[in-house]
């Protein structure tokens, strides 16, 4: 009886211990990018003027037509990769690895790499706290993982200001970062929900997938600035409130009219799709 | 930034005057508000000092009005801005803790009381091993461009006293383009950028730890305080931000490199810079076009030129809100027609 007893508060704690250990999945390795509708960000990138879908401010709005692809000719733009919240959802494939506390085989964080210009970041899971509200800003930010079951919950802060989709549509330096990532078989899958009280009136929602490709591998991807076009200094491109020739462009080809172009909250719901349909059938531009 | 108007600044000088001599324990807790808290309560918000390492041997001391930059090492500390008055004894403390070497240096990046304020409480705390004349002085040299020592020692308002003690002058001026130090084995460089944020402005570069501390040349929560009275100009404004780029050089993926401590706000490097610098250019060239089409300053004020950066450096209430920038914009650039 005794012993039958021990068994059971053995396997008992057994199971509390290895259960917390089995829940959480194995995250590591190579992973290709599953392409769906996601197509313009992962590959050439969207339109001019393409803000569908977006949830943007007012302030999001003008920044957003105000923004001039010449931006890329100043030596100090051409090396910014993509920040996190866009780089999963930009192109890349990642490398993921662990980092493991070896007298308690605890894994402590996790480590990813994105192909495009081989941004690192780390994901603590050991429980520290976010920094200061003085500590410097990254493009992969400052990131710590809970797991909930099998899926791990990922919270970043600390972000460089950076962009929600590569037009021209910006996130500010107060926006952050929630990701679920989760695994089935060999395909992982990572939601992420960007929000920022700056540029957003809603949180973006994105889901992108990847599967596991253990014969890809990153190549170096050294990026070098340099003056392609003489300019003063102190050339910052953009456009005036108006002045953005460029916009209609996207809008004129699709037959998309403008209110829709410019996307907003309410284009994010289902019920849109009729305001959007009427609209065109009123030939609305 | 400086947060409070000629005459506010002027009590506020006279009451530190009045409680340097009764201790600065006192000061702290009698001192009735912060400046700039125009309908502040009856006491500061309590004071929450926030110690960051930069780089090496240098650090940035956060929440005592402007950040303070502190270097270390076996000469002893040398630190960029001094903080409130009300504040210089916490201050001290915290410097305290990262070394309890003697203090040789302050460095003023120009004459703003968030900025100064701690020089009187803090420079008779050192010591500085000075030229045969002066030996080792029983007091911390106080360095800055010579505008700060004339802005610092000038009588404002209807109280006649200069806006600091005259323990915390400037003791060591410079009228050139810049000044070389070299402290703890480190080269220094106060670079002057003239007519910016005042007329006065000093960056300083720390060429061994590749540290650059701005002052108020480069803010990372606030529009830039144009202070027109002092010389400030937007124009002047966006050739210092621009000449700092230069100064800067970013390691990997326009990241790291080069670190700036921006004058308020968080530890930052190029990018951060850049991403001022070019909110900064669009919005003083969407008011010049305004202007050039004729419109008045309520008309542009109207229009909202800055509309899209308000909610990252922009305030409705307090010192300097996003109104009064677009106006000192506004007034600078008609000037200059």
């Amino acid at each position: 009886m005794y012993f039958t007893r021990l068994t059971r508060g053995a396997l008992a704690a057994l199971a509390l211990v290895g259960g917390s250990a089995h829940a959480q999945v194995d995250l590591t390795g190579m992973w290709g990018q599953l392409v769906h509708s996601d197509g313009p960000d992962r590959g050439v990138g969207p339109d001019y003027g393409d803000y569908t879908g977006l949830p943007l401010s007012a302030a999001g709005l003008l920044r957003a037509e105000s923004w001039s692809d010449q931006k890329w000719t100043v030596p100090e733009h051409q090396c910014e990769p993509h920040p996190i919240d866009y780089a999963p959802w930009g192109p890349a494939g990642m490398r993921v690895w662990s980092e493991v506390d070896h007298p308690t085989q605890r894994i402590t964080a996790l480590h990813q790499t994105f192909q495009w210009m081989i941004t690192h970041r780390v994901i603590y899971l050991d429980g520290r706290p976010h920094p200061s509200q003085y500590t410097p800003h990254t493009w992969m930010g400052f990131s710590t993982g809970k797991w909930i079951g099998d899926k791990l919950v990922v919270n970043t802060t600390h972000i460089k200001e950076g962009w929600t989709r590569r037009n021209g549509p910006a996130r500010s330096d107060k926006g952050s970062l929630t990701e679920f990532w989760m695994r089935h078989d060999n395909v992982l899958t990572i939601t992420s929900i960007t929000e920022d009280p700056v540029y957003l009136t809603e949180p973006v929602v994105r889901s992108m997938n990847w599967q596991l490709d253990p014969g890809y591998q990153h190549g170096p991807y050294p990026c070098s600035a340099r003056v392609e076009i003489d300019r003063p200094q102190g050339f910052v491109a953009h456009f005036l409130p108006g002045q953005n020739p460029l916009i209609a462009e996207f809008r004129k080809n699709l037959g998309v009219p403008i209110e829709a172009a410019q996307g907003g909250a309410e284009s994010l719901y289902p019920e849109y799709e009729q305001k959007l349909k009427a609209m065109i059938k009123a030939g609305k531009k | 930034m400086v947060q409070v108007s000629l005459k506010r600044r002027t009590v506020a000088s006279a009451v530190v005057l009045t409680l340097l001599a009764v201790g600065a324990a006192a000061v702290q807790a009698a001192q009735p508000a912060r400046r700039g808290q125009a309908a502040a309560p009856a006491a500061a918000p309590p004071l929450e000092l926030v110690t960051e390492h930069v780089r090496g041997n240098i650090y940035m001391i956060g929440g005592d009005g402007g950040n303070v930059t502190v270097q270390i090492g076996d000469e002893g500390v040398l630190i960029v801005d001094s903080g409130f008055a009300q504040n210089a004894q916490a201050l001290l403390v915290e410097i305290r803790k990262l070394s309890k070497e003697k203090i040789d240096y302050i460095v003023n990046t120009h004459y703003h009381p968030d900025h100064t304020g701690g020089n009187a409480v803090i420079a008779p705390t050192g010591e500085f091993v000075g030229n045969v004349r002066v030996g080792v002085a029983p007091r911390a040299a106080i360095w800055a461009h010579e505008n700060v020592l004339t802005r610092v020692s000038t009588s404002t308002g209807s109280v006649k006293e200069p806006l600091i003690p005259a323990q915390g002058w400037p003791s060591e001026t410079y009228f050139t383009a810049s000044q070389e130090l070299v402290f703890n084995d480190e080269p220094i460089q106060l670079i002057h950028m003239p007519n910016a944020h005042t007329d006065g402005d000093s960056v300083v570069f720390f060429r061994r730890a590749d540290v650059i501390a701005t002052g108020d040349l480069f803010n990372t929560t606030m529009y830039p305080y144009i202070d027109a009275a002092a010389g400030g100009n937007i124009n002047g404004y966006i050739d210092a931000l621009n000449r700092i780029i230069d100064l800067a050089i970013p390691a990997a993926n326009e990241e790291g490199g080069t670190m700036i401590v921006s004058g308020h706000g968080r530890i930052a490097d190029e990018y951060d810079l850049l991403v001022y610098r070019d909110a900064i250019t669009i919005i003083r060239d969407r008011i010049a076009d305004m202007i050039a089409r004729g419109m008045t300053l309520e008309q542009v004020q109207a229009a909202r030129p800055s509309l899209d950066y308000d909610g990252i450096y922009g305030a409705t209430s307090g010192f300097w809100t996003t109104t009064q920038f677009v106006a000192a914009v506004y007034n600078n650039l008609k000037q200059a027609k």
